[in-house]
């Protein structure tokens, strides 16, 4: 076959065809994929919920409301109940005060306001220090812990938290995001 | 040309990474461990030996004076599909590779190929030159990574050998100028002699 020539009539009419099947192979798959992705992120979240509040029996997911931070924004809370009674809420919490972006925390909270666990979602902390967050060590001491008497700040700045070592910036943005959590909680009224 | 080259020629003779030294840019920001290396390279992988396949169809059928768009088009179609897939079946890999994956689209070693090799030969030899260099480019990938992660964390594919931390610096982005350039240095040396 010989070589198409380089008229305007060709260009437009190639680009145009080969756009066409590429959007039609795109819609394929986009249609293809698209139950399954809504799935895998479902799963995660449901995952990190049950790792934080304790056994529950309905769809936190499905009862998941916003309450106003009271900066202008919101947190979704997902309420686990067990036969109808509210057990813990699981907040989805954040911080913009890390060493490196958002860090994105779920929150357990027993319906007192105990912390029960922390999972961190999202985090870009620097490998090694700030990562350290993550691990049982750091997070785990917050577990079974009221903010009402135990002072969310990190030792240094006067509170009872154990900061990472050379990774004060994150230990206080994980803070930060745990308080912000319990604020949240309290404003909207703990059921 | 013989099909055998065609497919060895991505592992050392033209490397796309050690040799080529084209699409640094995943090359240094994923290889922070092993597994995310190869993640990446066989997603790029995929994405060549489908767009080099399809650009050699079609070479005879685009005009040459639109053909850089009309590959781009075709290679990002590609990626979105990759991207799509991942998201869906394998979201663990595709969290940690995240931005990367779309920025396949610009991977010089993609567009490289469209243009050196698939618009000029068959569309089987362009089939086999895709998976060799994605190939190559896996390994590559997988070597650097797995030096990095060793020294930087003293873990093997996940697997920790050593108590505490390695030498930090290798897992961060100064470390994977070091270890590229290490490797780059050890691959030149072997093929002069």
């Amino acid at each position: 076959m010989a070589k198409t020539e380089s008229t305007f009539k060709n260009m437009v009419l190639s680009l145009t065809l080969i756009s066409l099947g590429a959007a039609a192979c795109l819609g394929f798959v986009y249609q293809m994929t698209k139950v399954p992705i809504e799935l895998s992120v479902l799963n995660k979240k449901l995952s990190a919920i049950k790792l934080v509040v304790p056994e529950f029996t309905n769809n936190p997911n499905d009862e998941m409301y916003r309450l106003a931070t009271g900066e202008g924004d919101s947190l979704e809370i997902y309420p686990a109940k067990k036969d109808g009674e509210i057990v813990g809420y699981a907040v989805n919490t954040y911080t913009n005060k890390g060493f490196s972006g958002n860090i994105n925390l779920m929150a357990g909270f027993r319906p007192d306001g105990t912390i029960i666990n922390i999972s961190v979602l999202e985090q870009k902390e620097t490998p090694g220090l700030g990562t350290k967050m993550t691990e049982p060590k750091f997070k785990d001491q917050f577990n079974g812990k009221n903010p009402s008497g135990f002072f969310l700040k990190v030792k240094k700045d006067g509170g009872q938290v154990d900061a990472i070592t050379a990774a004060t910036i994150s230990s206080r943005a994980f803070c930060d995001a745990i308080q912000r959590a319990y604020n949240t909680l309290q404003k909207g009224g703990l059921k | 040309m013989n099909q055998i080259t065609n497919f060895t020629k991505g592992f050392l003779k033209e490397n796309p990474i050690l040799v080529l030294v084209l699409g640094t840019c995943p090359t240094l920001a994923t290889t922070s461990s092993s597994l995310n290396g190869m993640g990446m390279g066989i997603a790029t992988t995929f994405v060549l030996i489908g767009s080099n396949g399809v650009i050699s169809l079609l070479s005879n059928v685009i005009p040459d004076k639109v053909r850089i768009p009309a590959f781009v088009v075709i290679i990002a179609s590609f990626v979105t599909v990759v991207d799509l897939l991942m998201q869906a079946y394998v979201p663990g890999l595709y969290e940690k590779l995240g931005i990367f994956i779309p920025l396949i689209v610009v991977n010089c070693i993609v567009l490289g190929r469209a243009e050196a090799f698939a618009c000029k030969n068959t569309v089987l030899s362009s089939l086999i030159d895709g998976a060799g260099m994605g190939l190559g480019f896996t390994m590559a990938l997988g070597i650097l990574g797995a030096f990095r992660e060793i020294i930087g964390s003293g873990s093997i594919l996940g697997y920790k050998f050593i108590q505490g931390d390695g030498i930090l610096l290798f897992i961060l982005a100064p470390g994977a100028f070091w270890a590229l350039g290490y490797l780059i240095a050890l691959i030149n040396k072997l093929r002069r002699t």
